[in-house]
């Protein structure tokens, strides 16, 4: 089901800043990775699909609706997670998370109860009733996205909930949007500058730059076709390069490694029969996966 | 957090109920800034101001009640009443205002507020209706205490209440013309910024900048420019309008021919702060 289409979609700031230039891409329900540099047009694009900012041309369309014309039926469909600061020191999350569910239309005692759900499930317990300005970043983190889960959305635009996280709370942000995705069955997009850390939870991944589409794809056909073989030996690397490309292996050299893609089957023996005629020390020979990363190093080396 | 919660665990379920419009949501927003205002559901020290300003309202109203009962002695009638409360009115609304809009910029809540099915006229209309509603709640309960001591003490039985009740509801009205101007006048400043402090001393200054203006005007030694002076304050205004609408001139403002356009200046006054407020927060909202 495709939940975000857009065509050609171009934001031109007063100044003439391009924040978005001619995006065009459809995007699958699941968990999705919008990644880019920063101001490369992530917030922008996700402004644009809760309807905060027009578009000055081209279209977008969330679950089929025009967040333009038809903008509270796109946001009573979404949740959103900012990236700044935005919670009040002075009250509880219990009663913050309750409030700002009834802004999205939920009765009373509903706003109440889910509320309270919505803070159990990113693992606020009996903090819950503490008020905000005593949390820890990680708590602050975790009551920004029970916010934006209150009202039970499709579709939940993140915009980098890692940041400002250690190591541990990073993972248990990821392992929560994660969650979200799977077993809550709300779509995600998760916006960073960190690719490596959202391939790890991301079903696709737009890949954005200077406002264009790098690239969009499912991460399963980004790294399909991208296992490759990485051997070393401690001496006679130019040999072995040679042979193989002899027997009509594609042989790049990274460092002192030779890196051959995995095409078939017999790819692995005639790597070892050439190591054993040559009579070389081996050292490593392992299969290595793509990281989504080195799909985009040539352009993108300074961010990722 | 605590591993206890996975034995609780039902999973995630999904909201089937209803999905309330706009109208509820502006309610909401009412609601929470009207306890917000009296600093219900906030911390002990968000009680303090509001409830100081209204005790002493109350303690005014209850003495000017229990005097007229037993000494036959009118300290206010229910127009006066405000305007010497007028003072108590500004501290009031200096810390509400800020209270309710500086309050939500400074910690960057709009975001979350405008990513939701609300726009910035719901939201500044809520806002104004609550801090409105407070103002008069402030003036309006003691104007009503009053009536009840006057009411219980009347020595003309039932024609009696019924004079004071003819007198009651004027006093509602220009009660309800103060909370709308001074609910509008506090709430624009209030959204220039987003320090409490800076917004609550900003309020006062306007309200109490503009007085000495109309001791200014008031003494040149041109009759219209007397007739007009009340225009530059906005507790001159309001006894201007009060003047207007009463045909009286002995109120400490005689407005001569000139009422009606007390009048306009109340209603555009009032009509221009929310202009400029919607405006201010259509932006806002956008980001």
């Amino acid at each position: 089901m495709t939940i975000i289409a857009t065509q050609s979609l171009t934001k031109t700031y007063g100044g003439g800043v391009t924040a978005l230039s001619e995006l065009t891409v459809d995007v699958e329900a699941g968990v999705i990775g919008l990644v880019g540099a920063n101001g490369a047009g992530k917030s922008t694009f996700i402004k644009i699909m809760l309807g905060l900012t027009a578009p000055t041309s081209g279209e977008v369309r969330v679950f089929g609706i025009d967040p333009v014309t038809e903008t509270d039926k796109v946001r009573a469909r979404v949740g959103y997670m900012p990236e700044n600061d935005c919670l009040p020191p002075d009250v509880s999350a219990s009663e913050f998370v309750t409030h700002l569910g009834r802004l999205s239309g939920l009765p009373k005692t509903a706003a109440r109860e889910r509320a309270s759900e919505a803070l159990r499930h990113v693992g606020l317990y009996e903090e819950r009733y503490r008020q905000i300005g005593g949390y820890s970043t990680g708590m602050k983190q975790r009551v920004k996205l029970a916010q934006a889960l209150v009202h039970d959305p499709d579709l939940l635009l993140l915009d980098e909930p890692t940041n400002g996280l250690d190591p541990a709370g990073r993972d248990a942000m990821l392992n929560l949007v994660h969650r979200i995705g799977n077993e809550f069955g709300i779509s995600v997009v998760v916006c960073s500058h960190l690719l490596g850390e959202v391939e790890r939870i991301c079903d696709s991944l737009i890949a954005i730059e200077g406002g264009r589409l790098l690239r969009a794809d499912r991460i399963s056909a980004m790294t399909a076709a991208s296992d490759v073989l990485a051997v070393e030996v401690s001496e006679g690397t130019d040999e072995l390069a040679d042979i193989l490309v002899q027997r009509e292996l594609t042989v790049t050299r990274e460092g002192r490694m030779l890196l051959v893609p995995l095409t078939n089957e017999t790819a692995y023996d005639e790597i070892l029969r050439a190591v054993a005629e040559l009579d070389l020390p081996l050292h490593r020979l392992d299969q290595r996966r793509h990281r989504v990363a080195e799909l985009f190093t040539t352009k993108e080396t300074a961010d990722v | 957090m605590s591993d206890a919660g996975v034995i609780h665990d039902i999973g995630y379920q999904r909201y089937e109920g209803p999905r309330l419009g706009r109208s509820a949501v502006f309610g909401a927003i009412y609601q929470h800034g009207l306890r917000a205002a009296f600093g219900l559901g906030r911390s002990a020290k968000a009680k303090i101001f509001p409830w100081l300003v209204v005790g002493i309202v109350l303690l005014v109203a209850v003495i000017n009640a229990a005097v007229k009962a037993q000494a036959n002695i009118i300290l206010f009638d229910y127009f006066s009443f405000d305007d010497t409360m007028s003072w108590l009115v500004i501290f009031f609304v200096a810390i509400v205002a800020p209270e309710l809009v500086s309050r939500d910029m400074r910690s960057g809540v709009l975001p979350l507020y405008f990513s939701r099915p609300l726009r910035a006229f719901d939201y500044i209309g809520a806002k104004f209706a609550a801090l409105a509603t407070a103002v008069f709640l402030l003036l309006g309960v003691p104007q009503l205490i009053m009536f009840l001591g006057g009411a219980f003490t009347t020595k003309k039985g039932a024609s009696g209440v019924w004079n004071e009740l003819l007198d009651l509801l004027p006093g509602w009205g220009y009660s309800v013309l103060w909370a709308l101007l001074f609910a509008s006048i506090s709430l624009l400043v209030a959204s220039i910024t987003g320090k409490r402090a800076f917004a609550a001393g900003g309020i006062v200054a306007v309200f109490l900048m503009t007085a000495p203006i109309v001791g200014v005007l008031s003494i040149l030694p041109s009759s219209t420019s007397q007739h007009l002076a009340g225009l530059a304050s906005p507790m001159s205004l309001l006894t201007g309008v009060q003047a207007w609408l009463r045909g009286r001139n002995d109120l400490g403002i005689d407005v001569g021919d000139f009422g009606v356009i007390y009048g306009i200046e109340l209603f555009c006054l009032v009509f221009a702060c929310l202009l400029l407020l919607l405006a201010r927060y259509r932006k806002v909202a956008s980001l």
